[in-house]
């Protein structure tokens, strides 16, 4: 995966095949500290211990379709070429919680990528799930949820070409704004 | 700049409409598995979008769904229209999106050379 948007696509798509009702996606960048925070926690079906120390080896899945899985263990070794880690915290019932950390500056770090294609998409392709989405970068903060666009949509969809274009807008100018609203690395 | 007012005032419109729609519209639903998202199925899914704003489709909704275990042929996408076969297109590609949509969920032509799979239901 080129760009860390990527990375948090599949990770939530984890969550969704858990069979969560709502994913919480958070991106903290802390310039103090010089980490990039990726962490994505749900309401799934969760994980018991065993399961959950495995996942990060490839030739592990929960999937029946093939007998590899590939989406944490890249996430994995792309933190730890980062000088950070992956930590995965999970109980049966209750839900799974995957926090990935960069370190910020690492020469190696993927860029965040367009984060905006994939929120957007999350969004849109999932509109019966609870999408919590917020990103800081030091004290600016960007948050946006499924529950407040279809509260504000009603029987409008999410699909309907006006609200594509709009989402489409929003996200590109509240994440430009995260970063003062100057050139940055995801654009 | 777009802001959440600007939503709402396209709700107020949309309810104003004279509602043209048909129940039961158009699915399309695009693979992002681990395999689906490294052969691009972000780029297929934004160009579906844009393809749906474009074109101001109001009876399609889109979904992501897992591996369906035909990683080879990623990026998978799946159209299904009221009461015909759901059918499976291949290594799609962000520009045989507008051929897709055009031919298909607009005219209900299906495009045989991508077809990997039909479903009848």
């Amino acid at each position: 995966m080129r760009e860390l948007a990527l990375h948090i696509l599949d990770l939530v798509q984890n969550s969704l095949e858990a069979g969560a009702s709502r994913v919480l996606l958070e991106i903290i960048e802390d310039s103090g500290a010089d980490t990039l925070t990726i962490r994505v926690s749900d309401d799934g079906r969760g994980m018991d211990a065993e399961t959950r120390r495995r996942v990060i080896d490839p030739f592990v899945t929960t999937r029946t379709t093939r007998r590899v899985g590939l989406g944490l263990p890249l996430i994995d070794m792309s933190t730890k070429q980062c000088g950070g880690y992956l930590k995965i915290d999970s109980t049966v019932g209750r839900g799974t919680t995957v926090e990935a950390v960069y370190r910020h500056s690492h020469l190696d770090r993927p860029p965040l990528g367009n984060i905006a294609a994939t929120v957007k998409t999350l969004v849109i392709a999932n509109p019966d799930t609870d999408l919590i989405y917020r990103h800081s970068v030091d004290d600016a903060v960007f948050t946006l949820t499924t529950r407040e666009l279809t509260e504000i949509l009603g029987d409008m969809p999410l699909t309907h070409p006006d609200v594509i274009v709009w989402l489409d807008e929003y996200i590109a100018a509240n994440e430009a704004n995260l970063y003062g609203g100057v050139q940055h690395e995801n654009s | 700049m777009k802001t959440v007012e600007d939503l709402k005032r396209m709700r107020e419109q949309f309810q104003s409409q004279t509602k043209l729609r048909h129940a039961g519209g158009i699915q399309i639903i695009v693979g992002m598995g681990t395999c689906g998202i490294a052969a691009g199925a972000r780029e297929v899914m934004s160009a579906i979008l844009d393809e749906i704003a474009k074109r101001k489709l109001q009876d399609v909704t889109v979904r992501q769904t897992g591996c369906i275990g035909m990683c080879e042929k990623e990026v998978l996408v799946d159209v299904v229209r009221p009461d015909e076969p759901r059918i499976t297109y291949g290594k799609v590609t962000p520009a045989a999106v507008s051929k897709i949509i055009g031919e298909h969920v607009v005219n209900g032509r299906i495009v045989e050379e991508l077809v990997v799979g039909k479903i009848s239901q």
